[in-house]
């Protein structure tokens, strides 16, 4: 896919306040001490990473830098990279898998972070790709969800299954089971209405799409996907332990890149619940979505000398 | 390590204070990092959170608190009125204009929560009386129109549109329009979400702006918004000088820090906040009551609004006089929950008193659903029985499943539930005092 110029380019208003940042934090610093890292620290708070993960993060560079005698504020530039780096590093079986006929993509997550149009964008993904895509339209609730997500089966020139508004979403995945096998589908994509993850009958809903999807398709691969807003503070941690209660979660697609939020919670996610970010989404447009490389998203975030 | 909430970290920073006479410089300074953290990890922006703590630590530090009688009921009081100063004083209103229609403007980002905010405003003013129309302007987003045409069928608004049309601008002035032609005496215009450096769709919004001069322009932020929230408030109130702001998902268990971030940038009210999927969960935003809330004081003042609104002011005082005799009985337990079912979920109520956690509530496990198994398993009890004088024994409970449609199993686990209320409310009403030394007007109201 390497659309990773893109991520680049969405990402530059993120790259440029970080990186102007971190370059005037080090450039600041010749010399490496309690304040340059102080200094980080906040830097990593400011991104969303969090209290407790950026003094996680801050104290593995200080000890590798003990380690590691570093004494120029580059080199300690180049050990933060390889910290963030592996923190997110998504190793190759953790990749968007797809097996079983059909493959099963079920999208997840709180009010308004972008599943459905994430969605379109997969759908049309794997359609350019030649596969037979199927849409299931679970999201029932909310008004005109069925209507937006039909415009966009029809912009990725994919099939949709759905039902009335207010009808049982459960329902709906079922009937777009059988019509994915019937037509012999080779993904079948499950939006599902947003819901905000401390609401316990919603969260019990979903464990029953979950659960029917497991039933009827045992054989197919599952990739549950949290869609998750760049431009959510801590409560991201929350929802990712509360979603991951309800549907075993397989990755994360962060959206809404191309703005001036830094995504940095997932450094958290993955720290704490080992949650890997599989997808990013850098915009409205139907190819604004990216596969998740750890190496251009902490480059993105701290710069790359060259 | 789970999250804890602010108020749960303030309190526990609140406690240590408390244990103490006198207060020494280092206390305050231990204080104040606990209270720094405490903010970070709700969100509040970086630079308002140190600015917060200068101005509290300032004000702590010195004669006023060290002298003082009790240090930590200072402290406390200092970081309340901190925190209510940064988010803006008293409540604020709409801005309704005296040549009508009052235009009202939504902004904000994608997801944010503005259709669903223009339909639940429109509501809540179409019950004060107000003629609204609603106006839609994204004509980017798929199906968005149709979306507000649904919300606004359902509040029985109309709504305005031009099918195929998509010039957001020119849909805003017809619908102006058309709002005074039909004596429509508030327009409310959506938009589409937006990102505050699309410079683009930043001009279209002031284009509007300049086309409508709305009266009031409101910034729909999502209550769960991170670091970010200064940069898009920052940005969106220098393109447009909004008028105040919506805070969105309030009934999601952040923290809410974007609140002061947004405040403390914008220097702009917050207005509203929305509470819940309903199309009536939109509240008018209280700043003393959210510092209250972030203090661990509960939202006690939104909750006693509620029940006033709702419930007999005499009932509840018997009610309250009985929770305080322990004398709470299944009968009351019946006649709350019918009133409750006016006031809003049970959870949400729940939530709101102090000392009551987000997390307990998780596992207390709400289930409005259960309500209506409760209702017939307690109208399936004799009069006795619902006050109490008979135990319930097992051939009792067995006469009540049958009774009621439900399992023995039920009836068990309610009796068993309704026990355990009783021992929270004798909890509830003893910490009661002790918020009442600090001179809250937390007066308990209602039993839960």
């Amino acid at each position: 896919m390497g659309v990773f110029g893109k991520l680049k380019e969405s990402l530059s208003k993120t790259r440029e306040s970080i990186n102007e940042k971190f370059e005037n934090v080090v450039k600041s610093f010749v010399k490496i001490d309690d304040d340059l890292f102080d200094e980080l620290e906040e830097m990593l708070i400011m991104s969303d990473v969090g209290v407790n993960t950026s003094v996680y993060i801050v104290d593995e560079l200080r000890n590798a830098a003990k380690e590691k005698r570093l004494t120029d504020s580059g080199e300690l530039r180049e050990e933060l990279r390889t910290i963030l780096t592996d923190i997110l590093q998504v190793d190759e079986e953790e990749k968007l898998a797809l097996s079983g006929k059909p493959a099963v993509i079920m999208v997840i997550g709180v009010n308004g972070v972008g599943k459905t149009t994430s969605i379109g964008k997969i759908a049309n993904m794997y359609k350019k790709e030649g596969k037979n895509v199927i849409i299931a339209a679970a999201d029932t609730f909310r008004a005109a969800a069925i209507e937006q997500l039909e415009v966009w089966a029809d912009r990725a020139g994919v099939n949709i299954i759905k039902q009335s508004e207010g009808s049982d979403p459960a329902a709906v995945i079922f009937d777009a089971i059988n019509a994915a096998k019937a037509r012999g589908a080779d993904v079948l994509l499950c939006d599902t209405a947003g819901r905000l993850h401390n609401k316990k009958n919603l969260m019990e809903e979903l464990k029953k799409i979950y659960r029917i999807l497991n039933r009827e398709l045992p054989d197919s691969s599952k990739e549950v996907l949290l869609v998750l807003d760049a431009t959510t503070g801590q409560n991201a941690v929350e929802q990712a332990r509360l979603f991951k209660d309800a549907a075993d979660i397989t990755g994360i697609v962060l959206t809404k890149l191309d703005g001036t939020a830094k995504g940095g919670i997932v450094f958290a996610i993955k720290n704490d619940y080992n949650i890997p970010v599989k997808l990013v989404g850098l915009g409205e447009g139907i190819d604004d979505i990216a596969e998740f490389s750890a190496e251009e998203f902490v480059d993105a975030i701290i710069g790359n000398e060259e | 390590m789970a999250f804890e909430s602010l108020s749960e970290k303030l309190q526990k920073t609140f406690k240590k204070l408390r244990g103490r006479g006198k207060l020494s410089e280092k206390d305050i300074k231990d204080a104040m990092r606990e209270v720094k953290l405490a903010l970070l990890e709700a969100d509040v922006n970086f630079k308002v959170v140190k600015e917060f703590i200068r101005n509290v630590s300032e004000r702590s530090v010195g004669a006023e608190v060290m002298e003082s009688l009790t240090p930590a009921q200072q402290i406390i009081k200092i970081v309340n009125e901190e925190l209510i100063a940064v988010m803006g004083g008293s409540e604020q209103k709409i801005n309704i204009s005296s040549k009508p229609p009052t235009v009202i403007m939504m902004a904000g980002l994608q997801g944010a929560g503005k259709t669903t905010t223009t339909a639940k405003l429109g509501g809540l003013l179409k019950k004060q009386g107000k003629r609204p129309l609603l106006c839609a302007c994204d004509v980017y987003r798929p199906a968005a129109v149709k979306q507000l045409q649904v919300v606004g069928e359902k509040l029985d608004l109309p709504v305005f549109s031009i099918e195929g049309s998509r010039d957001a601008v020119d849909i805003a002035k017809k619908g102006l329009a058309h709002a005074a032609k039909h004596s429509n005496d508030v327009l409310i215009i959506d938009v589409a979400g937006r990102l505050h450096i699309d410079e683009e769709l930043m001009d279209e919004l002031r284009r509007i702006k300049a086309a409508v001069e709305p009266d009031e322009i409101l910034l729909v932020v999502d209550a769960m918004t991170g670091q970010d929230a200064v940069n898009v408030a920052e940005a969106f109130n220098n393109e447009l000088d909004i008028s105040g702001v919506v805070l969105t998902k309030l009934d999601s268990d952040t923290r809410g820090g974007a609140a002061l971030s947004v405040r403390a940038v914008t220097q702009k009210p917050i207005k509203f906040c929305g509470m819940g999927e309903k199309l009536t969960d939109l509240e008018v935003f209280h700043p003393d009551r959210m510092a209250s809330r972030i203090l661990g004081m509960g939202d006690m003042l939104s909750l006693i609004e509620k029940a006033e609104s709702a419930l007999d002011a005499k009932r509840a005082e018997e009610l309250e006089k009985k929770l305080r005799e322990q004398k709470f009985t299944f009968g009351d337990f019946l006649e709350q929950m019918d009133q409750m079912k006016n006031m809003g979920s049970m959870s949400q109520i729940l939530s709101m008193i102090p000392g009551v956690n987000a997390k307990a509530l998780q596992n207390a496990n709400i289930d409005e659903s259960r309500m209506v198994k409760i209702e017939a398993i307690i109208k399936s009890m004799t009069a006795r029985e619902r006050d109490c004088a008979d135990k319930l024994t097992p051939s009792r409970r067995a006469r009540i499943a049958a009774g009621s449609g439900t399992d023995i199993s039920d009836v068990n686990s309610l009796v068993k539930q309704f026990e355990q209320m009783q021992k929270m409310m004798k909890q509830l009403s003893g910490g009661m005092g002790k918020l009442g030394r600090f001179g809250r007007k937390g007066r308990m109201g209602f039993p839960f």
